[in-house]
């Protein structure tokens, strides 16, 4: 993957070093993350977040004609710090009211969660999808989609040498299952690769980073800084099962959505594939993996329902934000462009 | 409430000696180490999966496989 274009002086400076130009030192964007203004949305700034995002792409696969040593570059973490601060404190912010009155609530811990997710305010995107999305408006879905799901479930994976015994195997059960069963052709990144190459997108990795707004890559930061701090073990597993307990019916509709639409069976496949998939994985991850560690001990309560809550908040974020721009007739992509399928998906116009 | 039918899909193990039943309360029974599940009718669903949640509910559309559907079907006191 190429660096993305900046977006301002943060994620300019950041692209800058890691292009070996030292334009702004890393001391002076630390100086502009102390001093940015009360008013940006630490949710969806696009500035801000492209930057967290392309430092956090480091401990992924990173970028061509980018040193890999910098994944550990003691400055480049300071700077990534400072704005994780300010992440993360916005999203416990914003996540407060809701996990204290699951605290709150009396009964069974995995209930409770289930019982989070069905009630979390927010809108449907996929209802939009299954009822009234044009092919424009799927297309832009799968374009925000892809900067997660072409690497779908690699920010849990931290945390599996940092739990131990039943929620371990079981995390590591469901990833197994995520990671395809030893059949690559299955693994679900993939699949949905081959579901962006059935409606005529582009499938590489990364392609899509800079026609998304900072709410997506918010989400997916959201998910990075989760996974990669041992201290969020307990979160990194709430967000995990949240995902997948936001999946099941949601991927129903998706998948109607794209019959609806025309679109080959490729592209329905993934969605198929997610209604029964996570079906298991949502009870393994809210009884085996969430209950489980705070039964043993291994994490508090209540960083994982503040998990829970960071994926049902994102979720709403991104959500209302994109439904916001279809229902004005705007495109939710950056320029106001829809995607280009680079082929036309065949099957669609001959149905 | 019923938790399990009647007539509870049977996994089908081919050599595994392992298999694991396990309810969930208002949620599917997940099924370790089944390498397919007898349906009422006696048919055979084949399934590759390490784990698997079968319908508990009675309205997935996706018999055996729990589709998640049971959380849109009012729970209960």
């Amino acid at each position: 993957m190429q660096l993305p274009v900046a977006r301002g002086p943060l994620s300019s400076g950041v692209i800058d070093l890691l292009a070996g130009r030292e334009v702004a030192t890393t001391e002076a964007l630390v100086q502009l993350v102390r001093e940015l203004p009360d008013d940006i949305d630490l949710l969806t700034d696009d500035d801000f977040h492209l930057a967290l995002w392309v430092m956090y792409e480091l401990h992924y696969a990173g970028f061509e004609d980018v040193e890999p040593d910098l994944e550990w570059d003691p400055d480049l973490i300071r700077l990534r710090r400072e704005m994780e601060a300010l992440f993360e404190a916005e999203l416990r912010r914003r996540a407060e009211p809701h996990v204290s009155s699951t605290m709150a609530a009396a009964g069974d811990l995995a209930q409770r969660l289930f019982d989070l997710t069905a009630t979390f305010e927010g809108p449907s995107v996929a209802r939009f999808v299954h009822r009234e999305a044009s092919l424009e408006q799927f297309l832009e879905l799968m374009v925000h989609r892809s900067i997660y799901h072409l690497k779908e479930s690699d920010p849990h994976n931290w945390v599996i040498p940092r739990i131990t015994g039943r929620p371990k195997a079981a995390l590591v059960e469901l990833q197994y299952d995520e990671f395809g069963g030893g059949r690559p052709e299955r693994l679900h990144a993939t699949m949905f690769g081959d579901s962006l190459e059935g409606c005529g997108l582009d499938r590489e990795y990364g392609a899509y980073v800079d026609q998304v707004p900072g709410y997506t890559l918010a989400s997916n930061n959201a998910m990075s800084l989760l996974g990669l701090h041992r201290r969020l073990r307990g979160a990194a597993m709430g967000h995990l099962g949240a995902f997948e307990a936001t999946s099941s019916i949601p991927c129903r509709k998706y998948a109607g959505g794209v019959r609806r639409l025309g679109l080959p069976e490729v592209v329905a496949a993934y969605f198929d594939e997610h209604i029964e998939a996570d079906a298991v994985h949502e009870q393994l991850a809210f009884r085996d993996i969430c209950a489980g560690l705070v039964t043993s001990g291994q994490a508090e309560e209540e960083d994982v329902v503040l998990g829970v809550t960071i994926c049902l908040l994102m979720d709403v974020v991104v959500g209302e934000r994109m439904l916001a721009d279809w229902q004005a007739g705007r495109s939710t992509l950056l320029g106001g462009t829809s995607p280009r399928p680079t082929t036309a998906p065949v099957e669609a116009v001959a149905s | 409430m019923r938790l399990v039918r009647s007539k509870t899909p049977e996994p089908v193990s081919y050599g595994r000696e392992d298999v694991e039943v396990i309810p969930c309360p208002d949620g599917p029974l997940l099924v370790r180490g089944a390498d397919a599940v007898r349906d009422e009718a006696g048919e055979l669903h084949p399934t590759t999966r390490p784990v698997v949640a079968v319908c508990a509910c009675d309205k997935s559309q996706r018999m055996p496989w729990c589709d998640g559907t049971h959380k849109v079907v009012r729970r209960k006191p």
